[in-house]
């Protein structure tokens, strides 16, 4: 270290500090941890730094048009006191962010929006309305040279230029540090409905979802779980069935809702009487699903599994011969999340084999501090698309001072 | 040639052109190479066809593996690479350079995959982006990004430009039904990302890389989302006597809860010459017309259809016309995406991709038209309203060095309104050559520096594609101040040795 920074926690309330506090770290070479609130701060594999900067100071919207469906925050805002606005006006976030902070420890509602859309968590309704970084209309953001770069604007289409915006969303912290961010929203469906299936085998529940994806009733969620993840629901239909669970979610005016309910139910008739909940338990339901509820309360090693849908249950089936898990499918089976034992690499390299023969990507998401120091939390990429990796994260952050080493090792 | 600048093409490789011909022949003996001059010319231009430049040569591989040998070969050799794919952008994005091979990927238009059980398709870039939906239309799936020129553009360049369409008020553009490419970087090295999950591991690359114009990478193969064709679909034509009232219908709509699949706006201009081309019914007594398609069931349909009428009824739209069959329906739309054709049988345009926030759009037409005035010419308007992307179409005579001068200016003006008002200088067709020079308008000298790092750090010698995209003029001043990139990258290299 060639001077000295002032280690310890540091939250700048404009740019211009952050700018400074950047610049300071850079003259010092001193690595700096970079979050929000920091609810997903133990995703990854540790940083040790000794300075944290958050951007949990940098808090408001500054513009919300909700006839041009487009909100502007600093990335500091709490995505809590964003869908309350938004609600104001019938509209919301479409991509639903999942809220990591109940599974990690935290309490739910604490995430920020730079957080979400740092790390791209995109919730049930991603299926339909694409991913947290699809929304991202533009940003701005301090890169490791200590610059204020923005991408993007507020507008709803855009190809001036390159697309750093989405290109920095799920970039963990570790390209540059955005201080604020456009979104695109949009209106919130008045009516919800859930069609339920009990006690399907994974293979099945899987084949009917991804029916239920080439059906034109616009299916927003799709979700399903073995009946010991059911339990931890507050709908009692749900946890006392002592059966897996199948849900299916459709949105939209109440009398087409309805409609959609009953054509899924139509054609998934082969697979048994389906039970349907309204829309106050369907939300009741699909916002505990965001929180991951099914997966709170236990400290064991909770991965987040992206594969080719129709392999999802075969992948499971795989696994389940290796160690006991506990599983839960979103995405139609795109989105595994999945429960192992207290191993001590958290069930990485079976988990990493199984998955090579499929196709797809593995992320540790809740382990303690040794597994994460021990195994790659992240994917490890092909040797190709890790010096691709080398050389984006080299033109954002040369000296390598945001998060180093928290995605991969440098 | 007008105000344009381009590079100057390097001396030695104009001069080794015969020795660069023969070698590519025998390094890739199964691809097409066009070497001859008159068939070089075939590929002088792209949509904007105001400039043109014959390329050294031009060749069309068949496989990945052969683009690979040709970029390895480039590269090793420092000549210049100019991807294309049907040559139908309109910003110049495919425009050759006079040292530089233009590599063209139509022949590589196979469908590798279709699989609708996980809803995607596996397809080589030179595929048209029509040919996606056709494959998968017997199954009863769609690809949903519906560029104009969907007939014939290809997969590969929507990806350069992040393709959009009429339909992507609902759908999305490219980069939202992307989810996978195998892409050949400028050494030659073949790399996969994505594939037929919804999100790649690490990095997301897919957002560079989709809009980059060529700059990064060439992709050879695509994965993108397939969707399932919606029960039915139903336009209705809503004319204004103001384009003003149109416009704040269209803010009203979305306020309203209503995202409506598209909404089109036609000035009255623009729906004279397309009834003409097309009779497809439009109304000629209006100002302005909006096209508002909604999708669903035949009872969501009608719901939808009675609730943007009573929205509508507010801005005393004088015609109010539903569709009454898919006859009457595909009409309109026939109508609407033959509009740039038609234009183009009149009369030369310069067509503008500006956006503007959607509040902002009466504000904008009376500017435009205004602009548009002052540099004598006539401007038709035909745009996507509901996400605030414009095009006015700006005639004028391509053989008139003085009229397309003018024409660039008053272009140039348009642009600079529309980031004035708060939008951004292209909303789906690309920078390319055309907007090049404005890019200072929107960015700083920061943001664009990030950009051109990022370039940098994926093809250090800037063969592929140089020359678009970023100022010249501006990179020349950053030299001028003393800035230059590769001596501070030196600098922060050596910071880094002593970290």
């Amino acid at each position: 270290m060639t001077g000295h920074m002032r280690l310890g926690f540091h939250a700048p309330e404009t740019e211009e500090e952050l700018v400074h506090l950047v610049a300071e770290a850079l003259d010092t070479r001193t690595p700096l941890e970079v979050m929000g609130r920091g609810t997903k701060r133990e995703v990854g594999r540790p940083v040790g730094s000794g300075a944290v900067v958050s951007t949990e100071n940098m808090i408001g919207v500054s513009l919300y048009e909700p006839t041009e469906l487009v909100l502007v925050a600093k990335a500091g805002t709490p995505v809590a006191q964003i869908e309350a606005l938004l609600a104001e006006s019938d509209q919301e976030l479409p991509f639903e962010p999942v809220d990591l902070g109940p599974v990690l420890g935290y309490g739910p509602g604490e995430a920020t929006i730079g957080g979400v859309i740092g790390t791209n968590i995109s919730g049930s309704r991603r299926i339909l309305k694409g991913a947290a970084r699809d929304h991202v209309l533009g940003i701005k953001a301090i890169n490791g040279r200590g610059e204020l770069i923005k991408s993007g604007g507020r507008v709803m289409k855009n190809v001036t230029g390159y697309d750093l915006g989405r290109t920095l969303a799920g970039s963990w912290g570790t390209l540059a540090i955005m201080t604020e961010i456009s979104l695109k929203v949009l209106p919130a469906q008045r009516e919800v409905r859930t069609v339920i299936f009990f006690g399907l085998t994974d293979q099945t529940a899987i084949e009917a979802l991804c029916i239920a994806m080439g059906t034109p009733y616009e299916v927003s969620g799709t979700l399903h779980m073995h009946a010991a993840l059911a339990e931890h629901f507050s709908d009692e239909e749900i946890a006392g069935a002592e059966a897996s669970v199948t849900a299916l979610r459709v949105e939209n005016f109440p009398s087409s809702a309805r409609y959609r309910a009953n054509s899924l139910k139509q054609a998934l008739l082969a697979y048994g009487p389906a039970l349907e909940l309204d829309t106050e338990r369907s939300k009741a339901f699909w916002n505990e699903v965001r929180t991951l509820k099914m997966f709170q309360g236990k400290p064991n090693p909770l991965w987040r599994v992206s594969t080719t849908p129709s392999c999802a249950a075969k992948l499971v089936g795989n696994l389940s011969r290796k160690f006991e898990i506990r599983a839960a499918y979103d995405w139609s089976g795109g989105l595994v999340w999945i429960e192992t034992p207290p191993l001590t690499d958290g069930g990485s390299v079976d988990i990493r084999r199984t998955l090579a023969e499929f196709g797809g990507h593995a992320t540790l998401i809740r382990a303690d501090d040794a597994t994460r120091a021990g195994i790659d939390v992240f994917q490890p990429l092909e040797p190709p698309l890790a010096a691709l990796s080398a050389k984006l994260k080299h033109a954002f952050d040369p000296l390598g001072i945001f998060n180093p080493g928290r995605m991969y090792q440098e | 040639m007008s105000t344009l600048t381009l590079p100057d093409p390097d001396r030695a490789i104009l001069a080794r052109r015969n020795d660069i011909v023969k070698q590519l022949k025998r390094l890739v003996p199964e691809a097409i190479l066009i070497a001859d001059l008159e068939g070089r010319r075939t590929f002088e231009t792209d949509a904007l066809t105001a400039y043109r430049c014959v390329p050294l040569a031009v060749v069309l591989p068949g496989t990945t593996e052969e683009v690979s040998a040709i970029l390895r070969f480039c590269h090793d050799n420092h000549v210049k690479v100019v991807p294309r794919g049907a040559g139908t952008s309109l910003c110049g994005g495919a425009l050759p350079l006079e040292d530089a091979i233009v590599l063209c990927l139509s022949r590589m238009s196979k469908v590798l995959e279709v699989d609708t059980k996980n809803r995607v398709a596996r397809v080589e870039a030179g595929l048209t982006n029509i040919a996606i939906t056709e494959a998968a239309a017997a199954q009863g799936f769609f690809y949903a990004p519906d560029p104009s020129s969907q007939i014939a553009c290809t997969i590969g360049g929507n990806i350069a430009t992040n393709a959009g369409g009429a339909h992507c008020l609902k759908y999305g553009v490219t980069v939202n039904n992307l989810l996978g490419v195998r892409m050949v970087m400028m050494d030659g090295e073949i790399i996969d990302i994505g594939g037929s999950y919804l999100d790649a591991p690490g990095y997301d690359f897919l957002p560079l890389i989709t809009g980059s114009e060529g700059q990064l990478g060439v992709v050879t193969e695509a994965t993108v989302r397939l969707l399932k064709e919606p029960e039915g679909a139903r336009p209705m034509l809503l004319g204004f006597e103001s384009t003003e009232s149109a416009a704040s219908c269209v803010a009203a709509i979305i306020a309203g809860g209503i995202v409506p699949v598209a909404i089109e706006f036609m000035d009255r201009p623009a729906i004279h010459v397309c009834e003409h081309f097309v009779s497809a019914g439009y109304p000629l007594d209006v100002e302005a017309l909006l096209i508002v398609e909604v999708e669903g069931s035949q009872d969501e349909i009608e719901y939808l259809l009675e609730k943007v009428e009573d929205i509508a009824r507010d801005f005393f739209p004088s015609v109010v016309r539903r569709s009454q069959s898919p006859e009457e329906a595909a009409l309109i739309w026939q109508g609407r995406k033959a509009a740039f054709g038609a234009i183009g049988q009149l009369s030369d345009y310069f067509c503008m991709d500006g956006v503007i926030p959607l509040s902002k759009l009466p504000k904008a037409l009376d500017e435009i038209g205004w602009i548009c005035r002052k540099y004598r010419f006539d401007v038709a308007n035909i745009f996507h309203a509901g996400d605030g992307n414009l095009h006015p179409l700006i005639l004028y005579n391509a053989n008139d060095s003085v009229q397309l001068e003018r024409v660039e200016l008053c272009g140039e003006e348009i642009l600079k309104l529309c980031i004035e008002l708060g939008g951004c200088l292209t909303g789906e067709h690309g920078v390319g050559i055309e907007k090049r020079e404005l890019m200072y308008e929107q960015y700083t000298d920061e943001d664009i520096d990030q950009q051109v790092r990022i370039k940098e750090a994926l093809d250090p010698s800037w063969l592929l594609n140089p020359g678009k995209v970023f100022p010249i003029e501006g990179r020349g001043a950053r030299k001028l101040r003393g800035i230059e990139l590769h001596e501070l990258e030196a600098e922060i290299r050596e910071g880094h040795e002593a970290l």
